[in-house]
């Protein structure tokens, strides 16, 4: 035990004296969760507009007004014919046009009826569908506002209850997200180059000669990562509800018993690739490719899942950090128990089972 | 001129006789190019619903035909009470519940007005906000179908009405791949280009062998342009492979705007990007530390360049952030062009801003550059 | 041998903040000459001859080399020197003659001179089978007498050698000295800086650096003189014995 102990110091030694790893490892999930809080969303604000207005009367100008009023919209200039329009979208940043045909009241108060035309840069199809709701909106309000002298009969109120997340924040999707990225690429970037430093170096040797268990040579080098991790995660939580005002409405303990699951998950990939890499830099390649490419596609955070080819839903289902990110949602936001996420954890559970056999095997035959 | 010419020979060798290097530079990009806009599909459409239906009646039937052909939404669930269908909602089985109250019809027809209740998982707020205004559509279509059946339209008549026409240009068809194909075109093109770029440089110095080139009359500027036109050809190549083979075969997408003037502001951002590359090798001593470097820009850069969320939305800082990265104008002008078919007048400012990245990123490297220490 | 002085150098100092790692080093180097300089490790060897070829600027102090000014003229100086640096430094993924061919472009041989200078050249180290091999498959040793070649392709005045045999056989230093030989006998000065001190008893004069200074020049028999050896590994304990740095 005392063996194992120095060990695990000797390690520790290994992880604080490199500064830039250091750095990577604690500048990587603030840089991410930075990104993905603050600079990251989805949501559509300021979207630039043009309006052309052929009526100029009092009902346009209304309208107008409401627009401008509106967070979504910034009218970036009002144009006078049909023409500038294709010119305007071909230019710039233009997402949306709104034109106002003449007569506008004048249609509106005689013959009780007037036609708006939206016109959507439709290259970015999300964009254009919500901006083009917003607009559709605006002008639906206004006609309500007209027709408030009027009952109308049979009328279908929908009253829309945003559950989990009434203000639409981005954050509450990307942050169990990053927190599996972070996890993935920190464990098993750091074991499998570290490991293959000491084969690069050749103290690895030195340590298969010497008395000591190999298992607990690698046992002892996971340790320091594992709590690194921990505190890793401790920070990405603690930056997530004081400045993302995220919630945490399950259990905290729950919440670090799967993310612990998932850290050494990561940490015996890390193993497994620390045997086939022969470099550093072989080991960070494919760690960084063979991680962090798949992780971001297919945990399901960037890209909704169930919109992909089967083949690619089948691959989503192989990598481990969906199964986390699936589970942290369910406790962080959904406020959810054990009880809604136990067949989650048994795929993790069985995945890092494999993870562990298969590289300890590995391992094994490597010393022969 | 002749020095140039044995440099160029020798980069070329050492790139082709690369077994590990050549499918990252050919054959990952075109692999990447054809999976990813398959996985990165935003587009919203397939969303769950659970319908909970108090009322079992013909008004309520109706509405639930209206909305299950409307081809947005799968109906994952019909049931009775409102906390199976939130369960649905707790297994991610279901995205949005609609609950039809009891007394719907009647209600609707004695007194003129009725709720329903919708709720949403809006943890992916994106497509809480489009969903719930779907069904918000299909609902306000299905309400003024009813008043059409039961009332003459005479009376109604004196309310005004305004109606909406919208329509999409550039994008009738509204395909999400039209929008992801060109831009992550430009990311791939990125990759080859600063990675390669960065990595080769430092190898040479992890080797020892520049230290060789050093001692030899050749000028810095020869051993840079040895090193930036083989990355500059190839990221040409990559990026007229990804245009012509698998965005025109696969995806069916034909420029709009002119390949001249694509051509022209590519070549100018190969040079701005191969800057980069140059600038992070001359800080970096080994290949891994150039490897994190230019992993991190990269990461950051295609994050913030509006290749998956929209530029406008960010807070400004973030937004400056994204206006000093070259990624983001090239993303813009690449959709500009292969969509809109915009011309030269319209992106301008953007050939400026990148010809200005381009001397300035090859300016500090080459300053960094140092022959002798 | 002649008098023309081809390295020139008048208190050639460099230092790396407060640390002086060459401290006004003066001497001179004859045409022709094979010019041994000695040292411990860390004695500021590689840090002066770096300074000579260019490849890093002095903090202080004068030198020519080949009659050309090291701030001014490095351009002209790298015309007319050769360098084979302590790690070996041709490139691993081209071939024998690949590389020949790379270097004596890059200074400009013509093609027909080119290919006279590989052929000859291959000849010379017996390499005929293993010309068109990579040379990351070659033996060490061979490697080493292959960078030399290379280093003096295009006939400079003067060829630098940083610890050239370093963690070869000894049959292979052997016929390395023999390249040198033959390289001196057609007037190339050559500077070699080396460990061995059987390898300093083949140069015509040796110095001996201990901590950035020059503490002795003089050829190796009138060192063994001055010291009172039998050897130069004496010499070189004399020396040396003094010496606050320790070796890195």
């Amino acid at each position: 035990m005392k063996q194992f102990l120095t060990f695990v110091r000797k390690e520790f030694y290994h992880v604080f004296r490199d500064k830039k790893t250091l750095l990577m490892l604690f500048g990587l999930p603030i840089v991410q969760i930075v990104l993905f809080g603050f600079a990251l969303t989805n949501e559509i604000k300021n979207s630039k507009i043009v309006i052309c207005d052929y009526a100029k009367d009092e009902a346009t100008q209304q309208i107008i007004n409401k627009i401008e009023a509106s967070q979504n919209f910034d009218i970036q200039k009002t144009l006078f014919s049909h023409r500038q329009i294709e010119e305007a979208f071909k230019a710039g940043n233009i997402k949306l046009a709104i034109i106002f045909p003449a007569n506008f009241n004048n249609d509106l108060s005689h013959l009780h009826q007037a036609q708006v035309q939206i016109i959507a840069d439709a290259s970015d199809p999300n964009t254009a569908n919500t901006l083009t709701n917003y607009a559709t909106a605006i002008i639906m309000d206004y006609q309500q506002e007209l027709m408030k002298n009027n009952v109308v009969p049979f009328r279908i109120v929908p009253e829309i209850r945003m559950l989990y997340n009434p203000e639409l924040k981005g954050a509450t999707n990307f942050v169990p997200g990053v927190m599996a990225l972070v996890l993935m690429l920190v464990c098993v970037m750091m074991t499998s180059v570290s490991i293959v430093r000491e084969k690069e170096n050749g103290t690895m040797e030195v340590l298969l000669v010497s008395p000591f268990n190999p298992f607990l040579v690698i046992i002892a080098k996971a340790i320091p990562f594992l709590l690194l991790s921990i505190v890793n995660l401790s920070v990405i939580l603690i930056l997530s509800v004081t400045l993302l005002d995220m919630p945490i409405n399950g259990s905290i303990s729950l919440l670090f018993a799967e993310s612990i699951l998932l850290i050494i998950t990561a940490l015996s990939l890390g193993l497994l690739i620390s045997n086939v890499a022969q470099s550093q830099q072989a080991a960070m390649l494919i760690s960084l490719m063979g991680m962090l490419v798949p992780t971001m596609l297919f945990t399901g955070f960037m890209f909704p899942i169930e919109n992909m080819p089967v083949p690619l839903q089948v691959i989503c289902n192989i990598i481990p950090a969906k199964w986390y990110y699936t589970i942290v949602k369910s406790i962080m936001i959904k406020g959810l128990g054990f009880s809604a996420i136990w067949k989650e954890t048994l795929v993790l559970f069985g995945m890092t089972v494999f993870l562990l056999v298969v590289s300890f095997k590995k391992f094994k035959t490597r010393l022969v | 001129m002749r020095t140039l010419k044995f440099l160029l020979q020798k980069e070329f060798k050492q790139i082709f006789r690369n077994k590990a290097l050549l499918p990252l530079i050919f054959v990952v990009p075109i692999v990447q190019l054809l999976i990813l806009p398959l996985a990165a599909d935003y587009e919203v459409k397939n969303i769950n619903i659970s319908i909970v239906d108090h009322d079992h009646s013909t008004f309520s039937r109706n509405l639930i035909s209206k909305i299950t052909s409307s081809g947005y939404f799968r109906l994952a669930d019909y049931s009775n009470s409102f906390q199976s269908a939130f369960n649905q909602i707790e297994s991610d089985k279901s995205d949005l519940i609609l609950e039809i109250p009891q007394g719907f019809e009647k209600n609707l027809v004695r007194e003129n007005e009725q709720k329903l209740f919708i709720a949403v998982n809006a943890i992916n707020g994106v497509k809480a906000g489009l969903g719930g205004a779907y069904l918000n559509q299909i609902i306000t279509a299905y309400n003024a179908d009813i008043r059409l059946q039961w009332f003459q339209s005479d009376k109604f008549n004196t309310a005004p009405v305004i109606t909406v026409a919208s329509s999409n240009w550039f994008n009738p068809f509204m395909n999400y791949r039209f929008f992801m194909v060109p831009g992550i075109l430009v990311v791939l093109v990125t990759m080859v280009g600063a990675y390669m770029c960065a990595l080769n440089i430092v190898k040479e110095k992890e080797a020892g062998t520049i230290e060789q080139i050093n001692v030899t009359p050749i000028k810095k500027y020869q051993f840079i342009l040895g090193k930036l036109i083989p990355f500059w050809i190839i990221g040409m190549f990559v990026f007229s492979v990804g245009l012509f083979v698998v965005a025109r075969l696969v995806y069916g997408i034909v420029p709009v705007g002119s390949l001249l003037l694509l051509y022209g502001y590519l070549s100018i951002y190969l040079i701005a990007l191969l800057g980069l590359g140059l600038l992070i090798s001359t800080f970096a001593e080994t290949q891994q530390q150039a490897m994190s470097v230019a992993f991190f820009f990269i990461m950051i850069f295609m994050l913030m360049s509006g290749l998956f969320t929209s530029l406008d939305g960010m807070p400004q800082w973030a937004y400056i952030i994204a206006k000093c990265s070259p990624v983001t104008y090239f993303i813009e002008v690449v959709r500009m062009v292969v969509l809109k078919g915009s011309g030269f007048s319209d992106i301008k400012n953007h050939f400026v801003i990148m010809i200005g990245f381009a001397v300035l990123l090859n300016g500090l490297a080459i300053w960094n550059y140092k022959k002798t220490s | 041998m002649t008098n023309e002085t081809v390295i020139k150098t008048d208190k050639l100092t460099k230092r790396f903040g407060d640390f002086i790692a060459t401290n006004e080093i003066t001497f001179e180097v004859y045409a022709g000459e094979i010019f041994g300089f000695l040292g411990a490790n860390g004695a500021g060897k590689t840090t002066a001859m770096k300074m000579l070829c260019g490849l890093s600027t002095p903090s202080s102090g004068n030198a020519t080399i080949a009659g050309f000014d090291i701030y001014k003229q490095t351009e002209e100086i790298k015309k007319n020197i050769g360098y084979m640096s302590q790690k070996f430094s041709l490139y691993e993924d081209l071939t024998v003659l690949e590389n020949i061919q790379f270097f004596g472009g890059i200074y400009g041989l013509t093609d027909k001179q080119l290919k006279a200078k590989s052929n000859q050249l291959i000849e010379t180290l017996g390499m005929q089978n293993e010309a068109k091999k990579l040379v990351a498959s070659l033996p060490l040793g061979w490697k080493q007498k292959l960078a030399f070649s290379v280093a003096i392709l295009h006939e400079p005045k003067i060829v630098f050698l940083d610890e050239p045999t370093g963690g070869v056989d000894p049959i292979v230093r052997r016929q390395f000295w023999d390249l040198i030989y033959s390289a001196a006998d057609r007037g190339i000065t050559i500077f070699v800086t080396t460990h061995y001190m059987d390898e300093a008893e083949y140069c015509n004069r040796v110095s001996m650096m201990v901590d950035g200074v020059i503490k002795a020049l003089d050829t190796p028999d009138n060192l063994k003189k001055q010291f009172s050896a039998s050897s130069m590994d004496d010499v070189f304990f004399e020396l040396a014995r003094g010496a606050k740095r320790k070796a890195d």
